[in-house]
């Protein structure tokens, strides 16, 4: 064998035939996988690059203020006293409003679109209009809330006003902007991230589970309640995470329907504000005085996401390594 | 023992719970909760569907040629447009395309390709993960702290490096995917046939895996086309066009469609307002088109496949 292939090697024409590579493409390919190493580390400096930038110029309001600015509630330019309690109380309600609406119906949303309910061209059509939710942009979904959700809400919220308002839910009517009408429309804008994390955890449910808990008598709903959702819980509760990172985040719907109002309050009709609206709102008007409070604000909420969203990739990772486990 | 004895053996049992019989409880509850699921899922659409049709409603009355060549109307003005906010998003995605795509796509040949059981794709592939989650409010922060305070001005590119790295962690994630797709076989006769690494990543996976990447870069391109928050300290506004008499004006504060909606829906006046919702509508045109496009790509890709 060695013999024949030196024969062919030595009769054809070199260049059609594979040669090893020569010394400067050996070069080439070392500078490429280099360079391409480099790239991925830029990336990952971002990272460290967005804390740092964020920090540094947040450091004269952190020496300034310090703790206090967590839990004062004022925002008061003049006086030169700045507090984000609000913000952040608004913030973590609006969100955890918008979880409750929008994981209700990604759920089943997702569970709608996994478990074989529909013909497969059906299912696909619900899932890229569920998807194209996400891409209409965050400004445009503002403008609808403020001409649609909100007149359509208003008077139902005056009579749950009227009727409930001893609830403290309803303890405040609602004049315009408002949390709910900010919670709703945020609850759509996680809704596509919730619905396509959960349907990714529930279509990798083992089909085994599945047809084990059929073969039982089970009916759809049993298997599903029983079976698919505790084996699948892992990922879905990664969903719901990330979508409250998501929501925690989002900045134009809530800058144009929370209403900006600097205070606390858990009736589902009052104003309120968020740190992500609260940046919006001020930061491009903010003096030379204002600006480090205002990247103070910006690394609390960069701190909440970053936690927030680490947690839920985490969570995931677990859950899709459990699955691989459970498939082989 | 033969199958006829097992029936016989069964013959006089009773098998009422595996009857499919909507006389049941069990059965009709699930039923029921299938029909409750399907009306979920349904109302879940309604938004999407209200938002186009309020779109075509109040934007489409609006249209005319005059939106696209004219400036924005002043407070009391009727008329105007918004040429130069279209101009100005084009200009910055652009900016932003342009540094997110080469640094995204190479970045994804280290991780599916050069290195991708590495530490650093290992943390290269984390910290894309944490820049997805990053809100775009904050994106628009660092580009302050970075171009707008170094630079000493609101511009174009300050934008652009904003909407870039929103971009990133798109574009990273789905070229990385689009590179796994590519047959290994396909390489492993590349590198039999005496290629480098990096003739292997050029002139195959980079070529076969193009169209996944393309989706990545389209759907981040919508994305970026239509994110609001960081341009609001990062290009600003400007009710001039970026390029006039000749000489471009990039370095200078930057109109951009997301920017003139948001100013224009608070204002009291019903021209501008109507505006507000004839911008909006081509936004949600431009937006959506290059994301179905990108969608469009990928199923396409892989019906071939």
């Amino acid at each position: 064998m060695p013999a024949a292939t030196t024969t062919v090697s030595e009769s054809t024409n070199p260049t059609t035939l594979s040669v090893p590579p020569s010394r400067w493409e050996i070069a080439v390919d070392r500078g490429f996988r280099l360079s391409t190493r480099l790239f991925a580390w830029v990336t990952v400096a971002l990272v460290f690059l967005i804390v740092y930038e964020v920090a540094g110029n947040a450091m004269p309001a952190i020496r300034r203020y310090g703790f206090s600015f967590l839990t004062s509630t004022t925002w008061d330019l003049q006086k030169d006293q700045f507090g984000i309690l609000p913000e952040i109380w608004g913030t973590l309600y609006s969100s955890l409003l918008a979880l409750t609406i929008g994981g209700f119906f990604g759920i089943s949303i997702a569970i709608f679109l996994t478990q074989d309910f529909l013909p497969p061209t059906i299912e696909w059509i619900f899932k890229n209009i569920v998807e194209l939710l996400a891409a209409i942009p965050s400004v445009v979904y503002g403008l609808w809330g403020i001409f649609v959700v909100i007149p359509l809400l208003r008077p139902l919220a005056t009579w749950l006003h009227d009727h409930l308002g001893w609830f403290p839910l309803f303890g405040t009517s609602l004049s315009g902007p408002g949390m709910l009408p900010a919670a709703i429309v945020l609850s759509i804008m996680i809704l596509p991230t919730v619905s396509a994390i959960s349907r990714d955890a529930l279509s990798s449910v083992p089909e085994k589970i599945k047809e084990a808990a059929f073969g039982l008598g089970a009916t759809r709903w049993e298997a599903i309640f029983g079976v698919i959702l505790p084996s699948a819980s892992a990922g879905i509760f990664g969903a719901l995470v990330l979508g409250f990172g998501r929501a925690l985040g989002e900045t134009m719907a809530l800058a144009m329907l929370v209403g900006n109002s600097n205070q606390i309050s858990i009736s589902l009709f009052s104003p309120g504000n968020t740190l992500a609206a609260l940046l919006a709102n001020h930061f491009p008007e903010a003096g030379r005085g204002e600006e480090p409070v205002l990247m103070y604000a910006a690394l609390i909420l960069l701190t909440i996401t970053l936690l927030v969203n680490i947690t839920g990739a985490f969570i995931l990772k677990d859950a899709t390594q459990r699955f691989q486990g459970h498939a082989k | 023992m033969k199958a006829a004895d097992i029936v016989k053996e069964f013959d006089g049992v009773d098998f009422p719970q595996l009857e499919h019989s909507l006389q049941q409880p069990r059965t009709l509850i699930s039923a029921g909760l299938s029909i409750a699921t399907g009306i979920v899922t349904v109302v879940a659409c309604i938004p999407l569907f209200s938002v186009l049709i309020m779109l075509i409603w109040r934007g489409g009355k609006k249209l005319s040629l005059e939106l696209f060549t004219a400036l924005p109307p002043t407070a009391f003005e009727q008329g105007g447009g918004f040429g130069n906010a279209i101009v100005g998003t084009i200009v910055i995605v652009a900016i932003a395309a342009a540094i997110a795509i080469p640094l995204g796509v190479l970045t994804a040949v280290f991780l599916a390709q050069v290195g991708p059981n590495s530490r650093t794709a290992a943390i290269a592939r984390f910290c894309a993960k944490t820049l997805t989650g990053l809100p775009s409010i904050l994106a628009g922060v660092f580009a302050y702290a970075a171009v707008v305070a170094a630079t000493g001005g609101y511009s174009a590119p300050a934008g652009g490096v904003a909407l870039a790295l929103l971009m990133l962690p798109t574009v990273i994630l789905t070229s990385e995917e689009a590179m796994k797709m590519v047959p290994k076989r396909m390489k492993e006769a590349a590198i039999g046939m005496g290629c480098t690494p990096t003739q292997v990543a050029w002139k195959i996976v980079l070529p076969t895996a193009l169209p996944g990447i393309l989706t990545g870069v389209m759907l981040a391109v919508a994305r970026a086309a239509g994110e609001t928050a960081p341009l609001l300290f990062t290009a600003l506004f400007s009710n001039y066009w970026i390029f006039e008499y000749g000489q471009s004006q990039v370095m200078e504060p930057t109109a951009s469609l997301a920017v003139f909606i948001y100013n224009f829906s608070g204002m009291p006046f019903e021209n501008q307002i109507e505006m507000a919702w004839a911008a909006s509508l081509i936004l949600v045109l431009m937006v959506l088109g290059t994301n179905i496009t990108g969608q469009l790509i990928s199923s396409r890709t892989r019906r071939i496949r």
